[in-house]
């Protein structure tokens, strides 16, 4: 099943407007296509999910991961004091957007980790938690998720009304093998090369995931890349920049384009579940071991997952050294407490190792960016002629 | 004095009489430790793993419970101030900042002098706990355990032992308390000593089979104690206490003096008209006014969310099978931790099954601020609840910590019109039963 074909034929601009047009479309018309076509649907909140088990029953996996609607019918389900995106997300469904077989989400967050009972009350249709261990150190985390991952494909199963067999699944595991790799070639070609690829494109290649097949989306990357590489866009005097802060609610794409705008945003944590394995997953007998052992051996950072083997502040250093950028824009969520938290142990190294900073915080509905623009735009040119 | 009048004496008050002296020693132990430069572990209500450390000797320091005397003694301002000064946001958990105070501090703390953390041990019950440890391994370097306890996947699927999926849970849980069993034997030097370790479990058994009996003992008219104000003081002797024999002692007496009062018809309120149940986390910061704006007009806390999950669901009054303490410890864990979270997520279910049992004339809904675990769903279970029983609610919002979210005019305005729209339904009710 086919469901975004707007790009086929098109040249790089064209593709570029369209994939922008279908990110920024808060009718969801690709998930509708999707269902028109006698497709189901499993829904997932931030930040990661083994999409390949919804893949491999043949359901379409898509992010929720808010949207520029105002939560006119969410807002009553919900108290004061809350991040945009997890009533957004609930909007997205209750307001018919997004018609879903499945929600599943994480208990990533306090307030995220209300969200299935919440969608539980209001909707007929399963939503569950999957959990994902909060102890990846413990020596039985990786077979015990494996062991989670096994009940998931359990209520799949249920809703599907077929198996999901070991076969399936590893057969999925290879589709999204080869889009982690598309995925790590546009972050490539982003950090080597960020006149080539500006952050708002970068940012929808990657959102356009979670919204269409992934066999679609490897295709349409398998276009881009070598249509972003063939620019002849010029090199410019510009300062090099990591945004940290944009694990689970993102910032409007018009925030992106104008950091896009102003600076080379060489690597980000946009979307990061949707690149959170950070190498391929091994093709094996026990696919479920793969995706649990991947996830938690080889796997990038959030907030709102303690490892001990990574401190979320060595791991913002490392991001930085190795896309040799020259400041870092720390940024959070309005009322994102793990966000929020963690800015401030960001900022602490950050004054450690001498490395400038911008310190911020956005909505995913806000509009207005003329005085951020200002300031960081202050605050490159701080470096700029340091 | 007759017998009786003595017998009343000395039995009613008595949970609150011990309970605030426990606590002063308590807080008093912790400065000796602090004053000798002695180890101690940092701990959650919401599991403890008090039974763990208390075979190692280690003393426990409850920071929720640090950063909630802050508010009630009235200078948690200056603390979340300074917080903030450092960096953290006025939008994130007060519990958390105005523990950072403390640390930033030295341990200095209104009850006396907080010890630094030898290691900081947690579960996954509440997020920000995990963000507040990382601040403990950054501020102190100790080590952190996570002891990850998964919940309830969605309402009404809890599993059980011989369940598949709950062996599979309780395996995992198994597994990190014998690891964190390894980390407390590194870090303090002392073997694991499974037989200290049975005898705290017993205490731990006989102080939550005590939890679930004196919340039941509010099923009587008037309810015997004030689930907000008395409910605090047993639920800090329930975590700073568990395993230990003062606390099981303290328990059995407690339950006594609840029986007690039940039978002889002697209520937490002098005229108990209406029945209400709290949820959420109390308003702190004016924590005894809070209470008047209930108890002026006759309204009694019979029960509570707050005497669930923050008693980390002790109040199941699950008990361990002492021949197989570690496994029935992972399953005890499992279970109990499990209905904490359930009690926050999933409580408009509980409510339904509870308000005939105990006569239920309202539910004050107050989410607050600071704890977004308790509060993000309170609205829209407060909606499902109201689908299910014709039983009226007040939906309260302000803060654990902060007084500045704290608006007491507003609040008695909102409280006053609840109590009115009850008394008018009480009325109606008494003018249908004549007629009938």
């Amino acid at each position: 099943m086919s469901v975004f074909n707007e790009w086929r034929g098109q040249p790089l601009e064209e593709i570029m407007y369209h994939c922008r047009e279908l990110v920024e479309d808060t009718t969801f018309p690709t998930i509708k296509r999707w269902r028109e076509q006698g497709g189901k649907v499993l829904g997932h909140f931030q930040v990661y999910f083994p999409e390949e088990l919804a893949h491999a029953a043949g359901m379409m996996p898509v992010k929720m991961c808010g949207t520029m609607l105002e939560p006119n019918n969410a807002d009553s389900h919900f108290g004061s004091y809350l991040c945009s995106i997890i009533k957004t997300s609930l909007e997205a469904a209750l307001a018919g957007g997004i018609e879903l077989d499945i929600f599943v989400s994480h208990p990533i967050c306090d307030a995220a980790r209300n969200l299935a009972a919440i969608f539980g009350r209001n909707f007929d249709y399963p939503c569950q938690i999957l959990y994902l261990p909060q102890n990846p150190n413990s020596s039985d985390s990786v077979n015990w998720l494996a062991d989670e991952y096994g009940r998931m494909r359990r209520l799949i199963e249920k809703v599907v009304g077929h198996e999901v067999t070991d076969t399936a699944i590893a057969a999925s595991i290879e589709v999204f093998n080869e889009n982690r790799s598309l995925m790590r070639e546009l972050y490539d070609l982003k950090r080597e090369t960020p006149w080539l690829v500006t952050a708002d494109e970068a940012y929808v290649l990657v959102a356009i995931a979670g919204m269409i097949p992934r066999e679609e989306h490897n295709e349409l990357l398998a276009a881009v890349l070598p249509m972003l590489r063939d620019r002849e866009t010029r090199q410019e005097d510009r300062i090099r920049v990591v945004f940290e802060g944009a694990f689970c609610e993102q910032p409007p794409l018009d925030l992106i384009r104008m950091l896009g705008r102003t600076c080379y945003v060489v690597d980000d944590d946009f979307l990061i579940g949707m690149r959170y394995i950070l190498e391929d997953v091994p093709v094996t007998s026990n696919p479920l071991l793969s995706l649990s052992e991947s996830y938690i051996e080889r796997s990038s950072y959030s907030p709102v997952q303690h490892d001990n083997r990574k401190p979320k502040e060595e791991m913002l250093l490392q991001r930085i050294k190795k896309s040799r950028a020259d400041a870092a824009i720390v940024a959070a969520a309005k009322m994102c407490e793990p966000g929020l938290e963690e800015q401030v142990a960001y900022i602490y190294m950050l004054d450690e190792e001498n490395i400038p900073y911008f310190v911020s915080e956005f909505e995913e509905n806000m509009s207005s960016f003329d005085q951020l623009e200002l300031q960081i735009e202050t605050f490159l040119e701080n470096i700029l002629f340091a | 004095m007759t017998i009786e009048a003595a017998t009343k004496n000395e039995i009613v008050g008595r949970g609150n009489r011990d309970g605030a002296q426990l606590f002063r020693d308590w807080f008093a132990e912790l400065g000796q430790t602090a004053e000798k430069g002695e180890q101690s572990a940092y701990v959650f209500v919401m599991g403890s793993m008090n039974e763990i450390l208390k075979t190692f000797d280690l003393p426990v320091v409850f920071p929720e419970i640090n950063s909630l005397q802050t508010a009630v003694r009235r200078v948690a301002g200056d603390f979340l101030s300074e917080a903030e000064d450092y960096g953290y946001s006025p939008d994130i958990c007060g519990y958390v900042k105005a523990d950072v105070s403390v640390q930033l501090r030295g341990g200095e703390h209104p009850m006396g002098r907080i010890p630094k953390p030898t290691i900081a041990v947690l579960t996954n019950a509440c997020n920000t706990y995990v963000k507040w440890a990382e601040i403990w391994e950054r501020m102190h370097g100790c080590p952190m355990f996570t002891l990850d306890v998964p919940g309830t996947r969605e309402a009404g699927t809890q599993t059980w032992p011989g369940d598949q999926d709950f062996e599979n849970d309780r395996r995992y849980v198994q597994k990190q308390t014998k690891e964190l069993i390894a980390l407390c034997e590194q870090v303090t030097g002392k073997k694991f000593d499974i037989d200290k370790f049975r005898e705290i479990l017993g205490h731990a058994n006989s102080m939550s089979v005590g939890w679930k009996r004196v919340i039941e003992a509010n099923k009587a008219t008037p309810a015997p104690f004030n689930a907000l104000t008395d409910g605090t003081i047993f639920l800090g002797v329930a975590n700073g206490f568990r395993g230990t024999k003062e606390g099981a002692d303290y328990f059995n007496d407690l339950v006594e003096e609840m029986e007690y009062k039940a039978a002889n018809g002697i209520g937490a309120l002098a005229e108990e008209i209406y029945r209400l149940v709290f949820i959420g986390v109390p308003c702190y910061p004016i924590f005894r006014r809070f209470n008047e704006l209930f108890s002026e007009w006759g309204g009694s806390f019979i029960n509570s969310t707050y005497l669930w999950f923050a008693s980390g669901g002790s109040n199941l009054g699950f008990e361990y099978d002492l021949d197989k303490p570690l496994e029935s410890f992972a399953e005890g864990t499992l279970i109990s931790v499990r209905d904490a979270m359930d009690s926050m997520f999933h409580q408009s279910q509980m409510l339904v099954d509870m308000v005939d049992d105990y006569s239920v004339d309202g539910i004050v809904y107050h989410p607050i601020k600071s704890c977004r675990t308790v509060s993000t769903g309170l609205a829209d279970s407060r909606s499902y609840f109201a689908s299910k029983k014709d039983i009226p609610s007040l939906f309260v919002e302000s803060d654990m910590m902060d007084s500045r979210e704290i608006s007491e005019a507003q609040m008695k305005n909102r409280i006053d019109a609840f109590f009115e729209g009850l008394a008018s339904r009480k009325q109606q009710a008494a003018i249908a039963g004549k007629e009938d």
